[in-house]
């Protein structure tokens, strides 16, 4: 019985995991949504943004107040690479813009650490850090740091997801997304668009960074956070939200059973095939996603929900 | 009907009962340039209120182009667009789309994830006021603006009788109807000025006639005033009031269908000049 409680374990720890995934992948997936393009810099926008909201806290300012001024940096960042960067490549190759977002996480990498330094900086903004017991006789463990960040992680992305069907912008992006030419045609701005895109992948840069500054401190480490969200994106399309979300899901737990049920039953196999004692295998769950990547990218290039590629010849 | 009245109007040669107002956008001069190539050299026409006008030529003959930039995709070299009272070296799409000139594309540009309900809700967005956090709870007045302009759009939706593809997602439709719904994403913005570029390319006798019939009684019911380009010259002689014919990026004529099929410029142009 207490196999199950165990594995139960496990599967949440993963899905928590998963939903921190999905919020960094969603930050790529809007801005891929409004402009074709992988934004290179949306690690560095993690980290830039935790690294204000930890200024401005070690400033002596409240939560509140540290986290709206840091929203107001993030869409006035938004409107600077839309003015000064994206308004003058508009209709140039996707690889262009591509390269334009490595020069602007350069930039930012650069900027904030000459604004705010190269130190670590612990962030601890009252997530609870204990854990519950639950199950028979407690043998469950559920970790309320994990819990907590999985419940904001998910409804921001639930919500976003939301906004982005169904309202009025939402069908503008995605316009936007389909064709330029076309959404220019029937008057949706195209630069306003862009704006309220990266302003949104701002703020959830900014979530992104809180929470997992809170876990690892806000160092430069951060913007790496964001290398997790690729395999995410390539299980679930770039297009899609949803597909932001389960492939998150997908990876989270995939990458946690690997580590605990992988790994003995590859070390076990290793060790029958070469005929030595005993191998160990450790840091499964470090490129574990990857290798389930790279079969996606094989046999199902477009991710589970995204867009069918057909190319006619 | 009304498709068969005001084609006996024409062969009767009563173009007169059509009068035409002001002329609602003027282009002058207009010279457009890729690197070396001129795509459009010099040419100045008029659209007047009211008017169904047609664009031919040749192809590469800059008809494409020149509808590019009464919309604002292309900026001319030199030249000048009057329209609304302004007189611009450029069109900007934006001012284009907010002051009524609604266009579609040669290679179907929709939105190709979308249903057919949502693409034609695209053209309603200028329609549609209230700020984007309203819209993010959608309460109140967004809810309210929404509804209506749904409205509309299932109005334009009975006009072209595509109540059956209403929810399909317009990338898995046949050509022809994604012409249709093209056109429809057009009208949802309630345009002063059409633009349609080859309508009906690549369609059937009785697609085109379908076509040809949707965009008279655009233009008889709403007074929509239209510019098409278009390679059927059957289609283009009946249907429209007035031909502009470009060569090579040059005007070579203007005038009603009839002016235009006996200008001797143009059926050089069409089939070919020995040179001698």
């Amino acid at each position: 019985m207490s196999e199950f409680w165990f594995f139960l374990e496990v599967l949440l720890s993963g899905m928590f995991a998963g939903t921190m995934y999905a919020l960094v992948a969603l930050g790529f997936v809007l801005i891929f949504k409004a402009s074709g393009v992988f934004n290179f810099a949306q690690g560095t926008m993690v980290l830039f943004a935790a690294l204000c909201f930890v200024g401005f806290l070690e400033m002596g300012l409240p939560i509140a107040v540290a986290g709206i001024i840091s929203i107001g940096i993030m869409i006035a960042w938004a409107f600077a690479v839309e003015r000064l960067v994206l308004r003058h490549l508009v209709n140039q190759a996707p690889i262009i813009l591509f390269m334009a977002t490595i020069g602007i996480s350069f930039f930012l990498e650069g900027f904030g650490e000459f604004i705010w330094g190269g130190d670590v900086h612990p962030l601890d903004i009252g997530i609870p850090n204990g854990a519950w017991f639950v199950g028979p006789e407690g043998v469950m463990l559920i970790d309320q740091f994990d819990l907590s960040a999985a419940v904001i992680a998910g409804v921001l992305v639930l919500s976003l997801a939301l906004f982005f069907h169904y309202t009025r912008i939402g069908r503008a992006l995605r316009a936007v997304a389909d064709d330029h030419q076309a959404a220019l045609s029937v008057g949706i701005p195209l630069n306003r668009i862009w704006v309220i895109v990266w302003s949104v992948a701002g703020f959830v840069a900014l979530v992104a960074g809180i929470i997992w500054g809170s876990r690892l401190g806000v160092q430069f480490a951060l913007s790496i956070v964001a290398l997790k969200a690729l395999p995410v994106l390539i299980l679930g399309g770039f297009t899609s939200v949803p597909g932001a979300i389960i492939g998150g899901l997908i990876i989270g737990t995939g990458e946690k059973m690997a580590e605990i049920y992988g790994a003995p039953a590859m070390e076990s196999l290793v060790t029958a095939l070469s005929g030595t004692d005993s191998v160990s295998l450790g840091g499964v769950e470090e490129w574990f996603a990857y290798v389930i990547a790279m079969f996606f990218l094989l046999f199902r290039p477009q991710g589970l929900f995204g867009e069918r590629i057909i190319e006619r010849v | 009907m009304a498709e068969a009245e005001i084609l006996q109007t024409f062969e009767a040669g009563q173009p007169a009962e059509r009068s035409f107002g002001e002329p609602v956008l003027a282009l002058e001069n207009i010279v457009l340039g890729f690197g070396g190539v001129k795509a459009i050299d010099d040419v100045s026409f008029e659209v007047r209120k009211g008017e169904i006008l047609a664009i031919i030529g040749p192809n590469g003959a800059g008809k494409s182009s020149m509808l590019n930039c009464i919309n604002g995709f292309y900026k001319p070299r030199s030249g000048s667009i009057t329209f609304k009272g302004r007189r611009m070296p450029a069109m900007d799409p934006h001012f284009a789309a907010s002051n009524g000139i609604a266009r579609t594309f040669q290679n179907i540009a929709l939105f190709r994830g979308m249903s057919t309900l949502d693409n034609l809700m695209t053209g309603r967005v200028l329609k549609m006021n209230r700020g984007f956090l309203w819209h993010a709870i959608y309460w109140g007045p967004a809810q309210r603006e929404e509804l209506e302009n749904r409205e509309f759009v299932e109005r334009v939706i009975d006009f072209l009788e595509i109540q059956a593809i209403r929810r399909t997602p317009v990338g898995r439709l046949p050509y022809g109807l994604q012409k249709r719904v093209e056109l429809g994403r057009a009208l949802a913005m309630e345009p002063d000025i059409l633009l349609l570029d080859e309508p009906m390319a690549g369609m059937n006798v009785e697609e085109k006639q379908d076509m040809s019939r949707f965009i008279l009684e655009v233009n008889e019911e709403f007074g929509t005033t239209i510019v098409l380009i278009e390679h059927d010259m059957g289609v283009v002689m009946d249907i429209s009031d007035r031909v502009v014919v470009l060569d090579y990026g040059r005007k070579i004529a203007d005038g009603t269908p009839d002016e235009v099929r006996a200008n001797q410029q143009v059926i050089d142009a069409y089939l070919g000049v020995a040179h001698d």
